[in-house]
């Protein structure tokens, strides 16, 4: 028997302030196990989305993430779409994909910032959430919002880009890709960054083939996938760009695959401001017919899939929504083992996990503990206070 | 006796130390925020956030043993405090030196450590003890290549232990800065700083977003209070001894104050610019570093002091 530790980071992240419950068996510093525990924060939202109608239901997957706020809607429109055979315009296809690269652009900005802050790196966690800016601007300037931005629907979208944005867009994205140029030198050639991220969290090929991982974390291990390409949806596969892939498998290689990734972004929107025809943006649809449809879309994280099925009404029978961080979450038992605690929160970190994407769904799990209903629970909570009061006397 | 308390309590011990502490945490913390482009905080934010943890609750952690919880912040600030005193007394009369104050003085700044230390061990919980066995394992990384530094002025004024023999060596002879293995080991002695006062790189004790702030975990209200004033007051002596021993120390006039000051300022500055262009590194790696350049390094000074340049 050994003397093993447990060490919690959870139920609240202290980082990224987000329900979830790593529990660390540590032998000294040396991880041993770990225990990933989700479902702090069931939002029931696949089950919201079942009372309300098509139309609201966007606006509900909206709020699934404040991060992937323009990849779930999407998604979710895709299905839908995919339902009634609906035709889009095809200028609403490549705002769409304006939206959905900017998206990226934000988030890996974001977690190039996070991550920094994670291995004590502060400086560039502020310069890259600085640099994150412009392209919230240009997010203001495309959807009227910074976030959230309630510009998809079935069959296009809501607002148009004017023509005297574009210049403007441009004007930003030059500004942009500048900074990041600079960013990009000082993390990818900072000596001290090398030995601290190279090496740690190795996730080989056939590991992440196995735990089915996806986006940009299947992609640093060498498995070359990407919907954008395998299945290609929006506009993808009119446009000149790589999937950005890396061999390693570590930390780095994830960063590595980010930041490269945020300069295939900027070429695709460059591209799709050029190339982007005259026309509606919407083909507006009239109803739903019965029938089931999905929706896939590579988010900044990885695949998200929606599906819905329909029976004709006006809403859905059923909404079913997997989150690319669910999928990544398994990953963590081949990276996290035999490393040192250190090194743990970078590599728990380098999947980007988004804990309120994958937070809807709670599993419960009946074999070690009773499943306690509304009249349980205020016993319990009446116990509780009751020996409280006996401890501690009343106040 | 009266007037030792005062020193000790007032000039140039608590009080003044810890003034002057409190204002280069406000200073890193400006410095950091514009290179970080953000306004950073007002002169007196430190001051208000140890009045506002004198006001606070203080709990104690189930399990925790209380009588050791309890005297470590009073003996880190005991510790830090002493040693500042005596080094500011002696830069300020270098005749009441006594045989072996420069030994007194190292020792006295691993109490604080030292006690953070024993303070987590006894809060009981898993993080802080984690925090302690780094902070251990970091003390006994950065004192060989501290010590050996800390050889070279000795060499250099005559084998003298006493810090009063070194400020009148180089009251004599100019800075020892200002040699070829004076400017080896203050490189040596400023690293070792850095991970004194718990800087980035070298702040994996305390690392808030891996161990959440290791051995302070479970302090709170006064207690934390007097764990960052202890702290506050070495990032004033530790500059202070550095300035001691290498540029010549503290001379009392209008001009030299200034020169003090912004010779701190300087060493403050090199810390906090390092501080702010590194990630925490991991502690084996930080053991590592410290046991090879910076004890080469020091080896090599002393070597060359020995030599006499």
């Amino acid at each position: 028997m050994s003397h093993n530790a447990h060490v919690p980071i959870g139920p609240y992240h202290p980082l990224q302030e987000e329900p979830e419950f790593y529990k660390l068996v540590v032998d000294g510093e040396k991880v041993v196990d770990v225990d990933v525990r989700i479902g702090y924060n069931h939002r029931g939202i696949e089950k919201l989305s079942e009372s309300k109608s098509y139309d609201q239901s966007i606006f509900l997957v909206e709020r699934i993430c404040g991060i992937c706020s323009s990849s779930h809607p999407i998604a979710c429109c895709q299905a839908l779409e995919d339902i009634g055979g609906v035709e889009v315009p095809e200028r609403a296809l490549y705002i769409r994909s304006i939206c959905q690269e900017l998206e990226r652009l934000h988030s890996h900005m974001l977690w190039l910032g996070l991550a920094g802050h994670f291995i004590g790196y502060n400086t560039v966690f502020m310069w890259a959430w600085k640099y994150r800016e412009p392209i919230c601007d240009i997010m203001e300037t495309v959807t009227g919002n910074r976030q959230n931005y309630a510009m998809h629907k079935v069959g296009g979208v809501r607002r148009d880009i004017e023509r005297e944005h574009v210049s403007y867009i441009l004007k930003r994205l030059d500004e942009f890709i500048k900074n990041i140029s600079i960013l990009k030198g000082a993390v990818l050639d900072d000596p001290v960054l090398h030995e601290r991220l190279k090496g740690i969290g190795i996730l080989t090929k056939e590991d992440a083939i196995d735990y089915a991982a996806i986006g940009p974390v299947a992609r640093a291990s060498g498995v070359d996938i990407d919907v954008r390409r395998d299945h290609p949806y929006g506009v993808y596969d009119r446009i000149k760009w790589n999937v950005v892939t890396q061999e390693e498998g570590d930390v780095f290689a994830k960063t590595v695959v980010r930041i490269l990734e945020l300069f295939e972004s900027v070429g695709i929107i460059r591209q799709c401001l050029d190339k982007m025809p005259e026309g509606p943006i919407d083909s507006n649809p009239k109803d739903i017919p019965p029938g089931e449809g999905i929706g896939q879309i590579e988010a900044p994280r990885g695949e998200c899939f929606h599906y819905i099925k329909s029976d004709g009404t006006n809403s859905p029978v059923r909404h079913k929504v997997r989150a690319p961080t669910y999928m990544n979450f398994p990953t963590f038992r081949e990276t996290v083992i035999g490393e040192t605690i250190s090194d743990a929160t970078i590599i728990l970190a380098a999947i980007d996990p988004c804990y309120c994407c994958t937070e809807r769904m709670l599993i419960v799990d009946g074999s070690d503990k009773n499943i306690m209903g509304a009249e349980e629970l205020i016993r319990l909570s009446q116990e509780k206070t009751r020996l409280i009061k006996d401890k501690y006397g009343e106040r | 006796m009266l007037e030792n308390l005062f020193k000790f309590m007032v000039y140039p011990g608590f009080l003044f130390s810890g003034a002057i502490g409190l204002l280069a945490g406000w200073f890193d913390r400006k410095i950091t925020a514009r290179l970080q482009w953000r306004v950073g905080p007002r002169w007196y934010q430190n001051f208000m956030d140890i009045a506002k943890l004198f006001l606070k609750e203080t709990l104690i952690p189930d399990g925790a043993s209380r009588m050791v919880f309890f005297a470590m912040p009073l003996l880190a600030i005991a510790g830090s405090t002493l040693a500042s005193t005596i080094i500011m007394v002696i830069n300020q009369t270098p005749g009441v030196t006594f045989i072996g104050d420069l030994i007194v003085v190292v020792y006295l700044m691993l109490i604080p450590p030292l006690a953070l230390m024993l303070g987590g061990f006894a809060s009981g919980n898993p993080l802080a003890s984690l925090g302690g066995s780094r902070e251990m394992k970091l003390m006994l990384s950065y004192e060989l290549p501290f010590l050996l530094a800390l050889v070279v002025p000795i060499a250099k004024a005559g084998y003298s232990i006493q810090l009063g023999g070194i400020i009148t060596y180089q009251a004599l002879h100019g800075p020892i800065f200002f040699s070829i293995s004076g400017v080896l080991s203050f490189v040596v002695m400023l690293l070792c700083i850095q991970a004194k006062l718990g800087f980035v790189p070298f702040d994996m004790p305390e690392a808030e977003t891996e161990i959440v702030s290791g051995m302070y975990i479970e302090y709170s209200g006064p207690a934390l209070a007097m764990l960052k004033l202890a702290k506050a007051i070495l990032a004033f002596a530790l500059p202070a001894l550095l300035i001691t021993l290498y540029f010549g120390g503290i001379i009392f006039t209008a001009s030299g104050i200034l020169m003090s000051v912004l010779e701190y300022i300087l060493i403050l500055l090199l810390m906090i610019v390092i501080k702010n262009t590194n990630p925490r590194v991991r502690i084996d790696q930080a053991v590592r570093f410290f046991w090879r350049i910076p004890t080469a390094l020091a080896v090599l000074a002393v070597v060359l002091a020995y030599l006499g340049l």
